[in-house]
């Protein structure tokens, strides 16, 4: 719906009261459906549609190295930016099923109003598999609005330490390349430790040198088949002026858990962006799952988030970033037992108590029953 | 027919407890197969029928703004029909049914689907997916036997109501969505309530139906034919959709007596179910309780593949388009277990269940012991089965009763 606050104070009333006349109008002429779900047919990527009508075509898959891609993506016009380093939930018909993903967004705002992510096939990964896979230009996608707090600070510091491992690149790269393609390059000492298993596997390995080339920042390039494990400790030997810095990490739970560690013990300020979060292995029995509105039960293990047992199920869940963080998959449970699959930490309910959880990280502990 | 417990030959008769538990088993069989192949391919499938329906109803009633013109009058009407017909049936009816759910598109979802009919996505799944499909010919919970208004069974008692059954049985067709409205809100029922003893849940539902049903009509009989004015095409709009929904009501009228009312389909008697009825009985009965109709892959589609009835109650959640595929293994497990697998073209199914609903307006045994030479005599018994109350019935049905099954033994013995 086009809120009437959008047009000029005179007579702007009077002209939405008109446009609203029309659209009833027009809903009255097709209900049950409504005048979108008639538009969609011919024009999906219109604005106007509200965020839970987001969308994207794909425009390329570019493949970055032999199991990465980049997605570039042409959103609705209901797209509203974002910044360097935010993230993007994606939504995906993998064999019919929609599944959604986040990834972060690897460029700054683009001239072509175009979006890119940038997706390391993980092994045995459904959807980053089929985006790097299978995807091709022409198929849509859904979109929400950028979220996330990894970004950089505004005015930037005098020196930045930016420490990724694998496809921890992703956000990093967004960064850069917003900053780099300003008319002036910024006056920001930047070094950026670039971890991998091996060269073949780095992406974004050549513009990252031709940068260092240019002079726009210090590479530190890393290979565990070459340098071995990099050991956090090393890293004031690497970056002398460690201290000086202020540091930006993405990667995988360990270097991420080993890097807050050490910054923490020196004092030291650290913005990590992660992909996963840790959790618990097999961590109980499990139950089931009972839907409050459809009746449906099924079983639910003990390793696996309400979310995906539901989903799994045919229900249609609310969720967001899919890894504890967001909330947006927060539902009462109205009875039952569940366990955080982080910490283990148990949760019970007894019927009316309609305890708010996050489904995407709560497992069954017993028979469940949530309110969707 | 009669309850299966009380005919005969009972047709489970030579089914032991195991072969029954076995049939549960082969067609789960036959359902996980399903379940694995189910993919891009089937999504693929149910997105193009719902776009090829958006387009054809659009621009049927594109066409009809022209419908001064006769031939485009013809042209529009025919468009439209199929578009409301393909919109109830194969989208709107499977949908719901939460065939397509493991898509988790929110804009193909049973749980916000809502369609082209009177009677509200809302009410239609309560009464068809819970009631009709879990009850299913049971006599006396299964309120599609008849849908109330009709004896469609033998265990059903006689009532000189019935007569005009078969008039009751062409309107409820002509107006099928409206019929649908209230037997979804047990309409009959409600209304011999007092007003004020009315439950809170029919009261909301009712709303909920008439400001649907107003929806309904509004576009078709107000909407669109104003949009005519300019073109000088309002009335023949007008009649147009009102002819494309009298032949959606036939259509799916038609489509859905074929499913449980043709002779040989049998009907379950309710103490006779088992509280603990297992998968395999289960399985059963939704075997024995539906026909099939065969055809072509355009008379499948339109029927919103309800012409595999029988695979459509085994598995009511699996998308219609696998039906087809799936139904020649299951008619192998009707012959492999000896059950009679009913299945005949549309006009044989729809004239057999018409047969059904008017030898069922008459008591039992009427029509069979009736003889070109003891007309009058029996015109007079039924008069009197009418007019005289429930003693008279009673006595006169049994002596029905007996007579016809003195006559088949006549017969037998010759
Ligand atoms: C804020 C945020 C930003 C992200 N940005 C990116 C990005 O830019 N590029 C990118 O490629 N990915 C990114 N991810 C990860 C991405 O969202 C998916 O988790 C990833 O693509 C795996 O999804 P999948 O469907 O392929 O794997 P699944 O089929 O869900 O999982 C397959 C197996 O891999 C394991 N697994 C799941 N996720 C991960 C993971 N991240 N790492 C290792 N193992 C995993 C699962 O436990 C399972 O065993 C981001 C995640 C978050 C939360």
């Amino acid at each position: 719906m086009t809120s009437p606050a959008l047009y000029g104070p005179s007579g702007g009333t009077r002209r939405g009261g008109l446009r609203q006349r029309l659209r009833r109008l027009a809903d009255a002429a097709v209900t049950p459906l409504d005048l979108d779900d008639v538009l969609d047919v011919f024009h999906p990527l219109r604005g106007g549609l509200g965020d839970t009508g987001l969308r994207g075509r794909i425009v390329e898959v570019r493949p970055e190295t032999a199991d990465s891609a980049t997605v570039v993506l042409k959103p609705s016009k209901d797209w509203a930016g974002h910044v360097p380093g935010q993230y993007v939930r994606v939504g995906v018909d993998v064999d019919g099923v929609r599944l959604w993903r986040t990834y972060s967004l690897t460029h700054g705002p683009r001239r072509d109003g175009c979006l890119s992510i940038t997706v390391k096939a993980i092994p045995g990964g459904v959807v980053s598999g089929y985006l790097v896979r299978r995807a091709r230009a022409g198929q849509m996608v859904q979109l929400a609005q950028a979220e996330g707090d990894f970004v950089l600070p505004d005015p930037l510091p005098a020196k930045l330490l930016l420490v990724t491992a694998g496809s921890g690149i992703t956000p990093v790269i967004g960064m850069l390349r917003n900053l780099f393609s300003r008319a002036t390059t910024p006056a920001t000492d930047i070094t950026l430790v670039h971890v991998n298993v091996n060269e073949d596997s780095a992406i974004f390995r050549d513009e990252l040198r031709a940068h260092a080339a240019a002079g726009h920042l210090t590479l530190v390039e890393r290979y565990d088949d070459r340098d071995g494990m990099l050991d956090v400790d090393s890293l004031s030997t690497i970056v002398p002026d460690l201290d000086e810095r202020l540091a930006y990490a993405c990667g995988p739970a360990g270097l991420l858990d080993a890097l807050e560690a050490h910054h923490a013990a020196r004092g030291l300020d650290l913005t990590t962006e992660r992909f996963r979060t840790p959790l618990l292995e097999a961590s109980g029995e499990g139950g089931s799952l009972t839907l409050a509105t459809t009746g449906v039960t099924v079983d639910a293990a003990g390793d696996t988030p309400l979310l995906d047992v539901a989903e799994a199920a045919g229900a249609l869940m609310p969720s967001g970033c899919r890894i504890g963080v967001c909330f947006g998959c927060v539902l009462p449970l109205r009875e039952g037992v569940v366990r955080d699959l982080r910490n283990g930490q148990v949760t019970v309910a007894t019927p009316g108590d309609g305890v708010a959880i996050q489904t995407c990280i709560s497992a069954a502990a017993g028979p469940c029953t949530i309110d969707r | 027919m009669t309850v299966i417990t009380k005919q005969d030959v009972n047709p489970t008769a030579h089914l032991t407890p195991e072969d029954v538990e076995q049939i549960g088993v082969e067609l789960d069989a036959i359902r996980q197969d399903v379940l694995d192949a189910r993919g891009e391919k089937d999504a693929a499938y149910i997105r193009k029928v719902v776009d090829v329906q958006r387009k054809l109803e659009l621009g049927s009633r594109a066409v009809l703004l022209g419908s001064a013109l006769p031939p485009l009058w013809v042209l529009g009407t025919l468009g439209l029909s199929v578009a409301k017909i393909l919109e109830n049936m194969e989208i709107g009816h499977n949908v719901m049914h939460g065939q397509w759910d493991w898509m988790r598109d929110p804009k193909i979802h049973s749980t916000t689907w809502e369609w082209d009919n009177a009677s509200t996505a809302e009410g239609w799944k309560h009464s068809h997916n819970e009631v009709h499909h879990t009850y299913t010919n049971i006599v006396g919970k299964d309120n599609d036997l008849g849908y109330g208004i009709m004896r469609i069974d033998e265990d059903q008692r006689w009532h000189p109501f019935h007569l005009g059954q078969p008039l009751w049985n062409f309107i409820n067709a002509c107006f099928f969505e409206y019929g649908i409205a209230a037997y979804d809100l047990e309409l009959g029922k409600n209304l011999s309530i007092p007003k004020e003893k009315r439950s809170e849940k029919f009261k909301s539902d009712l709303a909920k139906t008439l400001r649907k049903i107003r929806q309904q009509a509004t576009k078709d009989y107000v909407v669109h034919p104003a949009l005519g004015l300019p073109f000088g095409a309002t009335l023949p709009i007008l009649t147009a959709n009102f002819t494309a929904n009298l032949v959606r009501n036939l259509w799916s009228h038609s489509v859905i007596m074929c499913g449980h009312f043709p002779e040989g389909v049998e009907t379950f008697e309710r103490k006779s179910i088992p509280e603990d009825e297992t998968r395999g009985q289960w399985y059963l009965r939704q075997m024995l309780g539906s026909a099939n109709i065969s055809g072509s892959k355009a008379m499948h589609l339109m029927t919103g593949n309800l012409s595999h009835q029988i695979e459509h109650h085994l598995f009511p959640d699996l998308p219609s388009s696998r039906y087809a595929e799936i139904a020649p293994r299951v008619e192998a497990l009707f012959d492999k277990y000896e059950l009679n697998y009913h299945e005949a073209p549309l006009p044989k199914q729809v004239l057999s269940a018409w047969h059904r609903v008017v030898r069922l307006s008459l008591p039992n045994g009427f029509l069979a012991t009736t003889t070109p030479k003891n007309l009058p005599a029996q015109a007079k018994l039924l008069w009197a089965m009418s007019t005289k109350g429930p003693k008279v019935r009673r006595a006169a049905q049994a002596r029905l009763v007996q007579l016809e099954k003195r006559q088949k033994a006549e017969k037998a013995a010759v």
